[in-house]
């Protein structure tokens, strides 16, 4: 027989009984459609949590100083003040394949002032003109601060939505001074908002400086340490707001007399950065971007073969791996129980085919007389179930969908369509059709067709 | 041609044979047009079931136009089948909710090899029309009488040009006006187009119709008893 012919002598078979044939497909309709709906909201929070941390900057390396054990002491990670600016240059020089930028980290904190209203943000942290980009941060409002301003550490700075709202309820703040410590910095911009990071601080209460800036102005203005070497001595309280865009360069860079050493005296803090972050190529696999920078920052630190690392590297994409695993694993275990609904509606299509299979004895009977061979049986009642399963499949996902843009516009959950989901209900369901289809087709096919052409 | 040789069939019930052909050896040339008729258990339908390919013999041999089709597999049946022996029953068995056009067309998609559905279905129209139902040809055996759907089933048995026509009670579910029209219908296709037509049928009268009559008996052919009855019926 030809496949066009079995084709449409299946469908006429199955459309001869429209009514049975819909509530046969009901079972594989309702799996399929609960595979796709759950496959459907999974890849949607897959995709919400990856967004997320890419706003928290996934392909992003932290390098700390590594701990550092005082009297028995042992400081912690970061503890060793190790890290110069000039090692997030380097990195940037150097390890070009897998970098794309790298930006030193410093962060103060303190309280700072507009007019009457006071606030201590969250958080003081200062970068280089790469720092917004790396930790995905846009600027909503005015601008960033440029390589110039961070090499004259300019009184300027960016505000998070939080600071913004606080101290500048209805205006706007940008070109307004802002005081951060006695020292009156001018805000250039205001970032866009990015939530609570997953810990629940708020990202947004936060200000964002040249880092020179923070170590020249704020770290001198609060007295704390004292700039033994470099141009950046004139750091003071007072300063006249006309070099608030100085573009004369400063030298941040202290010469190699100041190496730190192990067990260093914490002085050394206002020439070192507090970390450094390295927005990577790959996001996926921070390995290559990691062996590419150790070598480098041994050499940096003139570490000796044989020295331990005194800087420690670590890679935030890490935990958004473990993250979008969570999510996986709990709607990989949804799935499963929606197969079982799967399994269960091919258990329907087996039951309703034997009684097909009883209910058309006769028909068998006479198609074996004309010629049939047990085969032509068959392939026609597994092509039956078959078809069955697959109409069944291409409903379910429709269903499924319409389930899941129901859940993501009455609950706001993230939904995201899957290809995947699709490929995979339609084999499955073409796999059930042939799994359970099978033994009513072989039964019919063992018909003796004397005996069922007198079926009554 | 059909020629059986000693051919039994014995059926197993448990323990017990059950001889239901006791040696049968029969000839039926091309274009005869035969009746078989007997009492029920007379081992009729068994034969018949034999000669349609349907079943094998226990023993004997069944040459059809010389070749034994008696050790032929369930598959070769099936071809013979489909290729040489065109089946009329008695309740007419068309495929419902299937129109009389597509029930006719039905038998050719089994033909080996293959044949393109445009031919199947001018075969079909033509035959449509010779059994004229041309005009109801899109209709379903519920719409149609009894007398037409044995029309449609005939069309259907002539679908592969078979030799051989196998008819098993073609009039049993007819009135009698009906059942004369189709036996006159398988006499001209014996006549024109020299198919061999074999009525399987207690009905004398129908039996009446065909130029020889076999008879059977207790699993033998008792052939010459059905010639005078026929004899006497045409008085």
């Amino acid at each position: 027989m030809r496949y066009a012919t079995l084709f449409l002598t299946c469908l006429r078979g199955l459309v001869r009984n429209p009514m049975r044939a819909a509530l046969t497909v009901l079972g594989i309709v309702i799996g399929i459609a609960a595979v796709v709906a759950i496959m459907e909201i999974g890849e949607g929070s897959k995709q919400q949590i990856a967004d997320k941390f890419s706003s928290l900057g996934a392909n992003v390396v932290n390098i700390f100083g590594a701990s550092v054990s005082t009297s028995g002491v042992n400081s912690g990670m970061g503890g060793r003040a190790s890290l110069f600016p000039s090692d997030a240059d380097a990195i940037m020089q150097e390890c070009t394949d897998t970098v794309i930028s790298a930006s030193p980290l410093v962060r103060a904190s303190g309280q700072v002032i507009v007019g009457n209203l006071n606030w201590s943000p969250n958080s003081i942290k200062g970068g280089n003109e790469h720092y917004l980009d790396i930790e995905g941060w846009e600027v909503e409002k005015g601008r960033a601060f440029t390589k110039s301003q961070v090499d004259s550490a300019a009184r300027v700075c960016l505000i998070g939505q939080t600071i913004a709202k606080e101290l500048y309820a209805n205006q706007d703040p940008i070109g307004q001074d802002i005081r951060i410590k006695d020292v009156v910095f001018t805000i250039i911009g205001v970032l866009a908002s990015k939530g609570a990071d997953g810990m629940g601080n708020d990202q947004d209460d936060c200000l964002i400086l040249p880092w020179t800036s923070i170590r020249t102005r704020l770290m001198g203005a609060s007295g704390s340490a004292t700039i033994t070497k470099g141009g950046a001595a004139n750091s003071t309280s007072k300063v006249s707001s006309t070099d608030t865009f100085s573009t004369s360069a400063v030298n941040f860079y202290p010469g190699c007399d100041l190496q730190p050493f192990s067990g260093a005296p914490h002085p050394l803090r206002t020439r070192t950065v507090d970390s450094i972050l390295v927005k990577i190529r790959n996001g996926e696999n921070a390995t290559p971007a990691m062996d590419e920078m150790t070598p480098v920052l041994r050499r940096q630190h003139k570490l000796e073969p044989g020295v331990l690392d005194d800087f420690e590297l670590r890679d935030r994409s890490q935990f958004a791996k473990m993250m979008t695993g969570t999510s996986e694993t709990m709607s990989n275990l949804l799935i499963a129980v929606a197969m079982i609904s799967l399994i269960v509606g091919g258990v329907g299509i087996m039951n309703i085919m034997m009684v097909s299979v009883t209910e058309r004895t006769r028909e068998i009977g006479l198609r074996m007389a004309v010629g049939a061979r047990p085969r032509d049986i068959m392939q026609q009642f597994l092509l039956e179930a078959v078809l069955l399963c697959l109409v069944g499949g291409v409903i379910g996902i429709i269903v499924g969908r319409i389930a899941s843009q129901l859940v993501s516009s009455h609950y706001g959950w993230p939904v995201a369509s899957s290809p995947a989901a699709m490929a995979l209900s339609v084999t499955v369901a073409a796999v059930i059709g042939i799994i359970f289809g099978w033994y009513p087709a072989y039964k019919a096919s063992r018909l003796d067709p004397i005996e069922a052409l007198h079926h009554e | 041609m059909i020629e059986l040789r000693n051919i039994t069939k014995v059926y197993h019930l448990g323990e017990l044979d059950l001889p239901v052909l006791k040696g049968i050896s029969l000839r039926i040339e091309d274009g005869e047009f035969v009746s078989l008729t007997g009492a029920s258990g007379s081992g009729k339908s068994t034969l018949m079931n034999l000669l349609g390919c349907l079943d094998h013999p226990t023993s004997g041999e069944y040459l059809l136009d010389g070749r034994d089709v008696a050790g032929l597999n369930a598959d070769e049946r099936a071809r013979m089948r489909n290729a040489r022996i065109g089946f009329v029953f008695q309740n007419f068995n068309l495929l419902p909710r299937t129109s009389a056009l597509e029930n006719v067309m039905m038998p050719a998609h089994y033909h080996h090899p293959a044949l393109p559905t445009a031919e199947i279905r001018a075969r079909a129209l033509e035959l449509i029309r010779l059994v004229g139902l041309e005009e109801r040809m899109h209709h379903t055996p519920a719409q149609l009488s009894g007398g037409q759907q044995q029309r449609v089933a005939i069309a259907r048995s002539l679908i592969n040009n078979p030799g051989i026509l196998l008819a098993d009670e073609p009039t049993g579910n007819l009135d009698s006006t009906t059942s004369v029209e189709v036996m006159h219908m398988f006499r001209e296709l014996n006549r024109q187009k020299g198919i061999t037509v074999i009525i399987v049928t207690h009905d004398p009268k129908t039996a009446a119709f065909t130029d020889r009559a076999i008879n059977m008996s207790d699993g033998l052919i008792l052939e010459g008893v059905a010639n005078e009855l026929q004899a006497t019926l045409a008085k």
